[in-house]
């Protein structure tokens, strides 16, 4: 399938891309539009381990926390200028998932607990009062920066262009079949020479730098925040929702599962929380039970009919 | 202070091990991870506030009321949810998901009726003064949840192990396909052992009050975590193993609570990480997953 890269860079990222340059111009809520970015970044990374790996980390949003806590400890204790900064939690991210890579041991429901349970240490380390000279503690972050969400949203844009490249890549490379060989049988993969652990290192780390990069853009935009709400659970939730959603292992589907159920969410679950709360415990119930698959199965499915 | 923390580590190590219970018993006979384990708790909780605060009746009664009722409750849920999970791909993954789904339906269910409040039970309720042990006064509810918690896990070891329904579960643990084959009926005994699982989380849930000094509709989640770094430390699949699980957690717990109490929330986090990976026998031990 050589064409079929090019095709889905052409078909799914650009035009993406294209709508959330064109947005700002005729929607003046540059923040929710931010949002919707952080959120498809977010469901892209957690689609490269989930979908490509076949490893469900419920502790996703620690790489999103440890990237907005690089960044803004880069930016306070060292004063680095933003931009660096940005890539320092990106590093940050990268460090983190290289401590939890011998997690990659672990399968199923073990791993998934596991890394909740690696993310709500880490958590409770930066909100330690006794670290709180380092991190802030439980007081949270204040930077001062210079307000630019025109850069920042610029950024956010490039970010989920690199991660969607890379998810469309994986879907049509050798590297990325040799991962889903390893996923779906990893013994008879790894007696086709396929290097399963090493394959497996890679997606994990890139996941993690996705979530770190675009943690920092969102500490950086936030400026003010305490550490509960940059290692909300709901981080994570929402991005396996958003890719179960949709279909893990394809390009749009988690597209599609963010712009619905995001857009769903700023509809009915800021006003009403605790309805939402209900209406999504039930989706997600619904979603396992008869479309474990997600959207993208259902249009294959009439597609092969 | 070093016996103190011993003492109230063993009491605690007693109900934690309760708490955990349930979820291993569900996970050893479905191999599915019960999200919703600890809103079973919180609903337990919220029963004893009404049966025992409200309406006065007897701690055993509000016991076995919770207990009787959680267990019918557990049925359906079982019929409804598992049969058709178990049919996906990857059970075991996906199970964390949609039980993180009831999670979210029951906790968002239990605040829109009852609201948000915290709310506590004065230990005093269960009669009998503080015990003085040590040099140190221990609330006599932290004791009568720990007699509980034995009488329960007695009750778990005398139903797997000397009843025939007890062996056919035992069976399902060991062999499931066998299992199946030699003619035991595996959804009702699995839906039994799902029904027992939520009654001894709402029975957790009935001292809940009492050993973690208040309860709001939001603490199962971090519940859940307490109940798999228990069963996790026990070995999982194994129901009883939980007692030796509880009791290292709530002793190690304890001593932190005691020497560096700032860190001591990190523990159950640590301990679930450091088991898995440094004893993973009986979880997985090769660098590579089995398929």
């Amino acid at each position: 399938m050589p064409k079929a890269f090019p095709r889905e860079v052409a078909m799914v990222i650009l035009p993406l891309l294209l709508l959330f340059a064109i947005l700002p111009f005729v929607y003046d809520n540059g923040l929710l539009l931010l949002n919707f970015v952080v959120f498809l970044v977010l469901a892209q990374g957690l689609n490269l381990t989930y979908g490509f790996a076949g490893y469900l980390p419920f502790g996703y949003v620690g790489f999103f926390g440890a990237g907005a806590y690089g960044f803004s400890m880069l930016v306070t204790l060292a004063g680095a200028p933003p931009l660096l900064a940005v890539l320092g939690g990106g590093a940050a991210a990268v460090a983190i998932g290289l401590l939890l890579s011998p997690l990659l041991r672990l399968q199923g429901a073990y791993f998934g607990l596991a890394s909740l349970a690696a993310a709500q240490a880490l958590l409770q380390l930066i909100a330690n009062p006794n670290l709180s000279d380092l991190t802030g503690g439980p007081y949270g972050v204040k930077l001062t920066l210079p307000y630019t969400p025109r850069l920042i949203y610029i950024l956010a844009l490039v970010i989920l262009a690199v991660t969607m490249t890379l998810v469309a890549w994986l879907r049509h490379s050798r590297f990325g079949l040799q991962l889903k060989a390893a996923r779906d049988n990893p013994i008879a993969a790894s007696m086709a020479g396929i290097d399963i652990v090493r394959g497996r290192l890679v997606v994990w780390l890139a996941s993690a730098v996705a979530a770190g990069l675009i943690g920092a853009v969102f500490a950086w935009r936030a400026s003010t925040f305490f550490p509960e709400a940059v290692f909300d659970l709901n981080f994570s939730i929402f991005a396996i929702v958003f890719t179960l959603f949709g279909g893990a292992g394809t390009l749009a589907g988690p597209v599609f599962g963010v712009l619905l159920l995001y857009g769903l969410y700023n509809f009915i679950g800021v006003s009403a929380p605790q309805y939402f709360q209900l209406g999504f415990g039930l989706l997600i119930m619904l979603l396992v039970l008869f479309f474990p698959q997600g959207l993208a199965a259902l249009f294959r499915r009439k597609g092969a009919a | 202070m070093l016996a103190y923390a011993l003492a109230t580590g063993v009491i605690f190590g007693l109900y934690f091990a309760l708490v955990g219970v349930g979820m291993n018993l569900v996970f050893g006979v479905m191999r599915i991870v019960n999200l919703a384990h600890g809103d079973f708790i919180m609903l337990g909780a919220f029963a004893a506030f009404w049966l025992f605060r409200g309406m006065g009746l007897p701690a055993p009664v509000v016991v076995a009321l919770c207990f009787g009722a959680f267990f019918l409750i557990g049925l359906p849920v079982y019929y409804a949810l598992v049969p058709r999970l178990q049919r996906a791909a990857e059970p075991e993954m996906l199970s964390l998901i949609l039980f993180f789904g009831l999670s979210q339906v029951i906790e968002a269910g239990v605040a829109m009726l009852f609201g948000n409040t915290e709310r506590s039970i004065p230990s005093r309720l269960l009669g009998g003064g503080p015990v003085h042990l040590l040099g140190q006064t221990i609330p006599y509810a932290w004791f009568y949840a720990a007699g509980v918690s034995v009488v329960m896990m007695f009750g778990v070891y005398v139903y797997l192990y000397r009843t025939q329904l007890g062996r056919q579960t035992r069976a399902i643990m060991a062999q499931k396909q066998e299992a199946v084959a030699i003619g035991i009926d595996v959804h009702k005994i699995s839906a039994i052992a799902f029904g027992i699982g939520t009654g001894l989380a709402a029975t957790a849930g009935v001292f809940a009050p009492f050993m973690l000094g208040s309860f709001t509709p939001s603490i199962g989640v971090p519940l859940d975590l307490t109940s798999f770094a228990v069963v996790i430390i026990g070995s999982l699949g194994n129901p009883l193993g939980t007692v030796l699980g509880g009791m290292i957690f709530g002793v190690s717990l304890m001593l932190m609570r005691t020497y560096f109490s700032s860190f001591a929330d990190l523990l159950p986090n640590l301990v679930l990480i450091g088991v898995l990976l440094i004893r993973p026998s009986g979880l997985l031990g090769k660098r590579v997953r089995h398929a």
